[in-house]
């Protein structure tokens, strides 16, 4: 198959997983048009090894290692799935490479350093993710991000051979469009430092908003809101949608053919955020400070937002408040001629 | 006697390491290491019951609705709230969808493949199975791959998407149905069904569902070519190099009971112990810390006031995994325990004849999707769009609760106790927790650990093909199983 234009040598691929649920793989073995395999093909990737796809197993890995290690073996592309792990009393006895006295977190830092490209794969690599919720049991971190922190295992300056930063593409699980359009921009040299956000996520999909092309956006506008999951409104008010502030394409570029999180009928957890494991209230709960939510847009004044919020709600159409609170359209669109069209 | 440790264990979900016991060209003992532990049930401590739906389905990526559905469950019986009927076939739905999936990601990229290995290239079979099943470059996993991403479309109508769902929920699904919805959740399942009947089977699903005895699946195998459909292929290879002579299980076998309906389930819940079935009785069930590297309590303990606290340096200690036992006893769970069970009397008939082992254990899996995609079909046809699809109801502040289900691996329980609205203590048996603990206080090995007991080592053989099929024949979930 042929290369991107540029890019003469197939490049070889290793994913490492740590401390997470392998569910960004499983979510990238649903990649379609074109599928994963022939995605990776198409940008001459070859896998060097992959837990769940490759045939290689036990000693062959640990040969292979050794190999990229010493630097007999070049490593293109480096890949990290789930948190890395520090504990307990960081020896990270809690996660050892399989056959072999080594904590993951000692091989993962001695090969990143050596990979032309550092990838974090998932929230829990770029943040710490789900695994470092609560009291953290495992002492979880991200790469080049402890939570909200930058540090993480590879410290803030951790630069990859190519020069470019550890690339976090985030989320829980990570949509397999971003993982495969990351690939296919590294294999064609087209990635640049100005394509990353300010946390070092891909701008194509983190400069989008969840709440852009939310099918609920009409309800939005006019604070017409559900109460209860399964109702048709929008969900800001009561529980818990942070798509206005969360970045990320869920809503344009759609998953499993036609879904998003709002479309099936539950908020936006801000999932491809930082800290996402611990807010400060119930996922599905919008906190509210004198019945005012406390997490409003980011970019628009809250003097402002509460001023419209109150417009809008006094001009809800009836249609609009009826459908935000059932489970499908009891009042339909009035026609032109001023009849419902049915 | 040597000792040999294997892994990474890869194709399997998960990190898993075997220290194997060989002697006279085969295992002797095994001792099964889970060696990655990341402590869901404390981080669920002190969070709000509803929050769990977050939480547990990240412990796993391959099986996150069963997880997610294991919380609802037990939040549903914790409110008493009645699923509308729409709401349970939707779950229904969700789940038949992750387990089909999970069936089917198994079969072609993570148990065939090692048909392929070179150690087999001698045998007259291996040029077949090396154009179809060689991991990645395989002509299966690039018909498979695409086939599996338009079926999990139905994540993507009914649930938003997958994994991570958090469209079930206690009182019923988030997402209502409409008749467009339908029409073309019928149009999905039935572009599964054509794959299936075409590549997998090579024959109608009902077909393989009617088969009833070991005698009736060994005619349709000879009835055709063994490239006739990838079962076949497989039932023809496993037959010549001996799979039903692997992996034999201790013949114990317990199933929560899958698919929920009117108080019911499409596969019946309860035990079978030496062919007979016996009754499930959640109290029997105790976790045994004697291998673990957790923090021991006086004695095994009901999951419902469970312990999971680290102690890397536990006396004994060789895993992070647990050692449940049922009624003392050692269980198996998964596909062969549900249909077993359930009565199928094709696995009823195989397991009599040469009980649980790596072939049977395939088998069921296959003749699971060919009955559950029916299934789906009649469900998808049963929703009545107009009718609701969610209750709600009120939490109260203090209770315990369990919630029961079967994920693609066997017998899922998350029980949950919960004191002034905050979680006060969760614990999660998770399947292959079951299939793949160690040796409790009394020295007996788990399930796995005794299938692999007298495994062949061919000659010059580092990481043991024998071993990679039994392993691999229990679909093991590592992840979940250390949670
Ligand atoms: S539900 Fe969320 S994403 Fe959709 S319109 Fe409301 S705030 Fe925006
Ligand atoms: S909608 Fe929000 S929670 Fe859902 S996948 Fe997108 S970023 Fe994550």
């Amino acid at each position: 198959m042929q290369n991107l234009p540029g890019k003469p040598r197939r490049l070889n691929l290793l994913w490492l997983q740590s401390g997470g649920c392998g569910g960004c793989t499983l979510s990238l073995i649903g990649a379609e048009s074109p599928d994963l395999l022939t995605a990776l093909d198409i940008a001459g990737i070859d896998l060097a090894w992959h837990p769940s796809l490759s045939e290689a197993t036990g000693f062959e890995l640990h040969e292979l290692l050794a190999r990229l290690i010493s630097g007999e073996e070049p490593l293109d592309i480096l890949c990290l799935e789930g948190s890395v792990i520090r504990g307990p009393r960081g020896t990270g006895r809690f996660h050892m490479l399989s056959g072999s006295e080594r904590p993951m977190k000692d091989l993962i830092a001695d090969l990143a350093p050596l990979a032309n490209h550092v990838v974090a794969v998932g929230t829990c690599a770029a943040f710490g993710g789900i695994t470092a919720a609560g009291d953290n049991p495992s002492d979880a971190c991200g790469l080049v991000y402890d939570g909200r922190e930058p540090g993480g295992l590879l410290g803030p300056r951790f630069r990859a051979r190519s020069g470019l930063p550890v690339i976090n593409v985030s989320g829980c699980p990570v949509h397999p469009g971003w993982v495969v359009e990351t690939f296919l921009q590294l294999a064609g040299g087209t990635l640049t430092e100005a394509d990353l956000d300010g946390i070092g996520r891909p701008r194509f999909y983190a400069d989008h908003l969840v709440h852009h092309g939310c099918t609920r956006n009409e309800f939005y506008e006019f604070k017409a809101s559900a109460r209860n999951l399964s109702e048709m409104g929008c969900m800001m008010e009561h529980l818990g949608c942070m798509g206005t502030q969360v970045h990320a394409d869920c809503n344009i570029r759609l998953w499993n053919g036609e879904g998003s999180c709002t479309r099936g009928g539950y908020p936006c957890i801000s999932c491809t955020e930082p800290g996402f494991e611990e807010l400060d209230h119930p996922f599905t709960l919008t906190p509210k400070r004198a019945g005012i939510p406390v997490g409003l847009p980011t970019d628009m004044p809250k003097a402002w937002f509460v001023a419209l919020a109150s417009l809008s709600k006094a001009a809800t159409p009836e249609r609009l408040r009826k459908n935000a609170v059932a489970d499908h359209i009891v009042v339909p669109p009035v026609g032109r001629q001023g009849k419902h069209q049915k | 006697m040597t000792r040999r440790v294997v892994g990474p264990f890869n194709r399997v979900e998960g990190d898993l390491e075997i220290k194997l016991d060989i002697d006279g060209g085969a295992v002797r003992a095994a001792f099964i290491n889970s060696p990655l532990f990341r402590g869901f049930e404390q981080i669920l401590v002190g969070k709000s019951p509803s929050d769990a739906l977050v939480y547990t389905p990240r412990i796993c990526g391959i099986c996150s609705v069963s997880q997610s559905m294991a919380a609802a469950s037990a939040l549903a019986a914790m409110q008493g709230v009645a699923i509308p009927d729409n709401g349970a076939l939707v779950q229904n739905l969700v789940m038949a969808a992750e387990n089909t999936a999970d069936h089917l990601t198994h079969f072609y990229l993570f148990f065939m493949p090692d048909f392929a290995r070179a150690v087999y290239r001698a045998e007259p079979w291996f040029g077949a199975a090396e154009a179809r099943f060689k991991a990645v470059s395989g002509t299966a996993a690039r018909e498979v791959l695409p086939a599996r991403a338009e079926f999990l479309h139905l994540m993507g109508i009914l649930a938003g998407r997958w994994p991570h769902t958090l469209g079930l929920q206690p009182g019923g699904t988030t997402r209502a149905v409409g008749g467009s919805e339908q029409v073309r959740l019928l149009a999905t399942v039935a572009s599964l069904r054509r794959f299936l009947e075409t590549s997998l089977f090579a024959d109608t699903l009902e077909q393989v569902t009617a088969l009833d005895s070991e005698a009736a699946l060994d005619a349709w195998m000879d009835a055709a070519p063994s490239e006739r459909g990838d079962l076949r292929h497989f039932l023809v290879v496993s037959k010549v190099m001996g799979l039903d002579k692997l992996g034999r299980g201790t013949g114990r076998y317990l199933s929560y009971g899958a698919y929920g309906m009117n108080g019911g389930h499409a596969f019946r819940r309860g035990i079978v112990e030496a062919g007979r079935p016996r009754a499930f009785r959640s109290a029997e069930i105790a976790e045994d810390h004697a291998s673990s590297w957790l923090a021991r309590p006086a004695a095994p303990a009901h999951p419902s006031h469970g312990l999971t606290l680290p102690e890397p340096d536990a006396p004994g200690g060789y895993t992070w995994c647990k050692a449940p036992r049922l009624a003392g006893s050692v269980v198996e769970v998964g596909a062969l325990a549900r249909q077993i069970v359930d009565g199928h009397p094709l696995i009823v008939d195989l397991v009599a004849r040469g009980g649980g082992n790596a072939r049977t254990r395939i088998i069921a899996r296959m003749l699971e999707i060919a009955r559950i995609v029916p299934l789906m079909e009649a469900w998808v046809r049963t929703i009545r769009p107009r009718e609701p699809f969610c209750a709600h109801a009120a939490m109260p502040p203090d209770g315990e609760c369990e919630g029961l289900v079967e994920a693609a691996r066997g017998a899922l329980g998350h029980w949950m106790e919960v004191r002034d609205g905050r979680i006060a203590n969760y614990q999660i048996v998770a399947p292959t927790t079951w299939n793949f603990s160690p040796r409790d206080e009394n020295g007996v090995p788990g399930v796995c650990e005794q299938a692999l007991v007298d495994a062949p080592v061919r000659e010059g053989e580092i990481e043991p093909v024998a071993v990679q099929h039994i392993v691999r024949s229990f679909d093991p979930c590592m992840v979940c199983t250390v949670h």
